[in-house]
Formats: C-alpha cells, sequence, structure tokens
C-alpha cells in the first residue's frame, strides 16, 4: 500500500445558502481545494453525500458533479453511510490512491439540506435510523439521542448542565470560524432557554440543518514531496466499523460500540495511542453525543464525558481540545459533507493555519465521523510530518 | 408499494412474534435470518411476552410527519421478560409522570395512517402495568 497525503482542503462558508444549488456548492468547495492544492489534476472523485434523492430530488451525482467540475469524463463513485459518508468517501480516496489504481482522487462532502420543507428534512434524517422498527413507531434523531441522554444522566449523573457546556464550548470555538454556521458564543443559559425538543434534549443541543460542502485532495506522499507544500499532512490511519442499526438491540446503549472499534482500529493501522494524539474532531451531531464519543474513544473514562467537558478538559486550550472547528453545533452540519470538513479542519491546525483557534504544537489529529444513532463510524488519524 | 411494506411485518406488529435461535437460544425482534449471537441460520417462532419494564424513555415535543397530533408522547426502551429490548410509544399514561424501571405491558393499538384515505397503520404500544 502507498503512503497517502493529503495536498488540498477546501471549505465554504456553511449555513442556509438559498442563492446557492447542490452542484454550486459542490463546485464552490472543489475549486476551493484545487486553489488550496495548487494542482487542478484530478483523476477521479470520490462523492460523500447521504440523500440528494430526498433532498434535491437529485441522485446520480456521479455524472452531475464531474460534468459541472468541467471534466464530465472523469470516474466518480459516490459513497453512502448515512451522517458518515463524507468521511467513508475520505476513506474510498484513500484506498484508491494507495492501492494505486488513481494517483490524484479528489473526495468531495456535499449536502443541500433546505431545498426541502423542514418536515422533509426530519424525515430524511430519519431514514438513517431503523425504518421499520424505529421510525415507524414515531422517534425521530434527537428523539434516539435523547433516550440515550436520559439514560446517561441515571448512570453516570450526568447532568443537565454538563450537556449544555458541550455546545457552548463548541459555539465559543466556532465563533472564532470563518465557515461557520452560527458563529456566535451561546451561555449554557441560551440552551436551557431552548424549546425542547424531545426531553431531555433541548434546540441547542442538536446541530442546525445546513448546506454546505467540502473537499479534499489526496494523493501519495511521493507526489506531495514533488509539490513540495509544507508541512506534509499525511492520513496514518483509518478505521471503520458498524453497530446495529436499531439502538435497542445494542448491549448497552450507552456505548458507541462502533466508534471504540474504529477508534483502536485507525490508532493500530498509524501505530499509536489515543495518548498520541493532540486533539480531535469528533461527531456532535447532539450533545450527549460528543460526551459518549469521547468516552468510547477513551480520551476520559467511561461516563465522565460530561464532568470533563464542564472542567474544560475538551476546550480549545484544554488538555484534549475537542472540536476546535465548532463541531457539527456550530459550524453546521450539511451531512455528506461533515465527514470531509472535519479532516479539512485537522489538516488546517496541522499546518498551522487556523488562525485564532489554532492549537498549539498540534501534529497529530483524529477525526471522528458517525451514521445515524452510531450504527457506522469511519475514523481518521493525520500527522504533520 | 405502500400497502406491501405494512403487510409484510403483520405478524412482528400486530402479533409480536419474534425468532428464537434453534442452537443458542437467542431471541431476535424482529426475525432475522442470521442469528446475531452464533450465526445459525434455524429459528423457530417465539411470540414475546409483552411485558416489561422502561430501560429509557423521551418525551417527543418536535414530532415527526403524521405523529403531531400526539405531542407530548413518550416513546421508550422497554426490557421485556424474555430479555431482549424493544422500541415503543409508552401511552395511557401522563409521560411527565413516568420512570425508568416502571413495568409496562404491550397493547394492540393505532400508530399512524396515511393520509385520509390510505392505510391505517396498528401495532403494539406500551401502557403502565396495573395488573389487569
Amino acid at each position: 500500500m502507498r503512503d497517502i497525503a493529503i495536498i488540498g482542503i477546501g471549505m465554504i462558508k456553511f449555513g442556509e445558502l438559498w442563492e446557492k444549488s447542490l452542484r454550486d456548492i459542490a463546485v464552490e468547495a472543489a475549486l476551493n481545494c484545487m486553489k488550496d492544492a495548487g494542482t487542478d489534476r484530478i483523476d477521479s472523485i470520490t462523492i460523500g453525500c447521504m440523500s440528494g434523492g430526498l433532498f434535491n430530488g437529485q441522485e446520480h451525482l456521479t455524472s452531475l458533479l464531474p460534468d459541472y467540475l468541467g471534466r464530465h469524463t472523469t470516474p466518480a463513485v459516490r459513497v453512502e453511510s448515512a451522517c458518515a459518508s463524507g468521511g467513508m468517501a475520505v476513506r474510498s480516496a484513500f484506498m484508491e490512491v494507495a492501492s494505486g489504481m488513481s494517483d490524484y482522487v479528489l473526495a468531495l462532502g456535499v449536502e443541500k439540506m433546505t431545498d426541502v420543507s423542514e418536515n422533509i428534512e426530519t424525515y430524511t434524517l430519519a431514514t438513517t435510523a431503523d425504518g421499520d422498527y424505529e421510525a415507524f413507531h414515531g422517534i425521530n434523531l434527537p428523539g434516539l439521542y435523547a433516550l440515550m441522554a436520559k439514560a446517561h444522566m441515571e448512570k453516570y449523573g450526568t447532568t443537565r448542565n454538563q450537556l449544555a457546556e458541550v455546545a457552548v464550548k463548541n459555539h465559543r470555538n466556532g465563533a472564532l470560524n470563518p465557515h461557520s454556521q452560527f458563529p456566535m458564543e451561546i451561555t449554557v443559559d441560551t440552551v436551557l432557554r431552548s424549546a425542547l425538543v424531545a426531553d431531555p434534549l433541548r434546540l441547542f443541543d442538536c446541530s442546525p440543518i445546513t448546506d454546505g460542502a467540502a473537499a479534499v485532495l489526496i494523493t501519495t506522499v511521493e507526489e506531495a514531496k514533488k509539490i513540495g507544500k509544507q508541512p506534509l499532512v499525511i492520513i496514518s490511519g483509518i478505521g471503520v466499523a458498524s453497530d446495529t442499526i436499531a439502538l435497542c438491540q445494542r448491549k448497552d446503549i450507552l456505548k458507541f460500540e462502533a466508534v471504540e472499534l474504529a477508534g483502536q482500529r485507525a490508532l493500530k493501522m498509524a501505530g499509536k495511542t489515543i495518548n498520541d494524539i493532540n486533539f480531535a474532531e469528533v461527531h456532535d451531531s447532539y450533545t450527549i453525543a460528543e460526551i459518549m464519543v469521547i468516552e468510547a474513544l477513551g480520551i476520559v473514562k467511561e461516563g465522565q464525558g460530561g464532568v470533563a467537558t464542564a472542567n474544560g478538559i475538551t476546550s480549545l486550550n484544554g488538555k484534549f481540545p475537542i472540536n476546535p472547528s465548532g463541531g457539527l453545533k456550530s459550524k453546521g452540519h450539511p451531512i455528506g459533507a461533515t465527514g470531509v470538513a472535519q479532516i479539512c479542519e485537522a489538516v488546517l491546525q496541522l499546518r498551522g493555519q487556523a488562525g485564532k483557534r489554532q492549537i498549539k504544537n498540534a501534529k497529530t489529529a483524529l477525526t471522528q465521523n458517525m451514521g445515524g444513532s452510531g450504527g457506522s463510524c469511519v475514523i481518521h488519524i493525520l500527522e504533520a510530518k | 408499494m405502500e400497502v406491501a411494506r405494512h403487510w409484510r411485518e403483520t405478524p412482528e406488529r400486530y402479533r409480536m412474534e419474534a425468532g428464537k435461535c434453534s442452537k443458542c437460544g437467542k431471541i431476535a425482534f424482529p426475525g432475522r435470518m442470521i442469528c446475531p449471537e452464533c450465526g445459525s441460520t434455524e429459528f423457530t417462532k417465539h411470540t414475546l411476552s409483552g411485558k416489561g419494564k422502561i430501560v429509557t424513555y423521551t418525551i417527543i415535543r418536535t414530532a415527526p410527519d403524521g405523529f403531531e397530533d400526539l405531542v407530548p408522547y413518550a416513546v421508550g426502551i422497554i426490557e421485556l421478560d424474555d430479555g431482549i429490548k424493544i422500541l415503543a410509544q409508552i401511552t395511557d399514561c401522563n409521560p411527565e409522570e413516568l420512570k425508568t424501571g416502571d413495568r409496562v405491558v404491550a397493547k394492540f393499538r393505532r400508530i399512524n395512517e396515511d393520509g385520509k384515505t390510505g392505510m391505517i397503520y396498528y401495532a403494539y404500544k406500551f401502557v403502565p402495568d396495573v395488573g389487569i
């Protein structure tokens, strides 16, 4: 297998981008990525998009996007793993270059969510759960995470305020990110006064509905050295794991087994332990999700995610910064773009280009992207060389 | 075919029929072709007891399409006396008064409908077990 580097990243400002279409935002992110890479060579494209069909009435992005990228004969493949589609697209690009099949592959994540009514948005998100045995009974994604939050509070004593601290911390970081959908600071009170969605979760515990796209250009370390960009950012480990689609079928509903296993697999491939990681971008689709993810990754002990967050361990200047970008909560969560955007943030930090939210001496990063209520997970380890 | 999609789940939704692995005894609901515990493909029919206790629950305040009229309503994960967990609505109660660990029992109820002229979907919901 060939060693892999990321030579370009392309973000756009996330938000409710009413004046732009799915193809517009995807092309914009790809152009930013090629500009950043200093090359427009693309041998192949992997696309992360969860549901062009339901959000936009548009499938067949493997024709649409190469076409509007001005290279209609370039091979493309689309990858779907619910909210983990973006991270999985980067993994596909990695494998395509590592295998020797292609030398330059663009991983392009996109989701245009605001083209439909709020009901269709919620319906589409609920398709990431078990349609016949969860959604059928009138539960949606916030409802499933609320079941975990309630159980976490009762088993470990996690408090309502500790959940809110996740959102407060991520908005504090996101306020420093020019690409954030909601770049403003909030307080615990903002969260506690927002509308109840599914007890105990409130509106400000939930990531927003977002239009967005993000891209990374992947090549071999050998090619990257020829281009000569410093520091070189490599992908040294990738791990993927699945879990039951239905939350209730897990032995322990408070354990993200897919996250734990994907983390172990990625770290093993990179020859690292979690203590070697300087910071992480994680899938905070709901505040409880971030708490359970940092537990599953072994960053904090089982049940201690809430306390650790309230104690500032995961803050930008804490012992283990989590979501310097602002996370899904503040930066926004355009489903298929999220996993790619996490990697863009990691690269920016590893290059030392993250501006006011720069983490000092960031050399090794972890990105964690998951689908539905934790039914699939993809983790990348990135290093500055 | 929307009708077929619901009709074929009738044994599970109307009668709570599960599969019991002939090799390791694992109960799978809904039924499966491959046992997630031992990989066996041999199952016998097992009708769930419909009795159990609440493991966790939430009160839905912003409902999916077709459930708006029920708001606020409780959905929970129930651990059945059969030893498996199942997700369903918990009804015939004040959701604010529910507690984890409460005993509940399954009843046959209307879940949703396909518009005003379409199919009506039925399945189990749980209600507080008052011993009747």
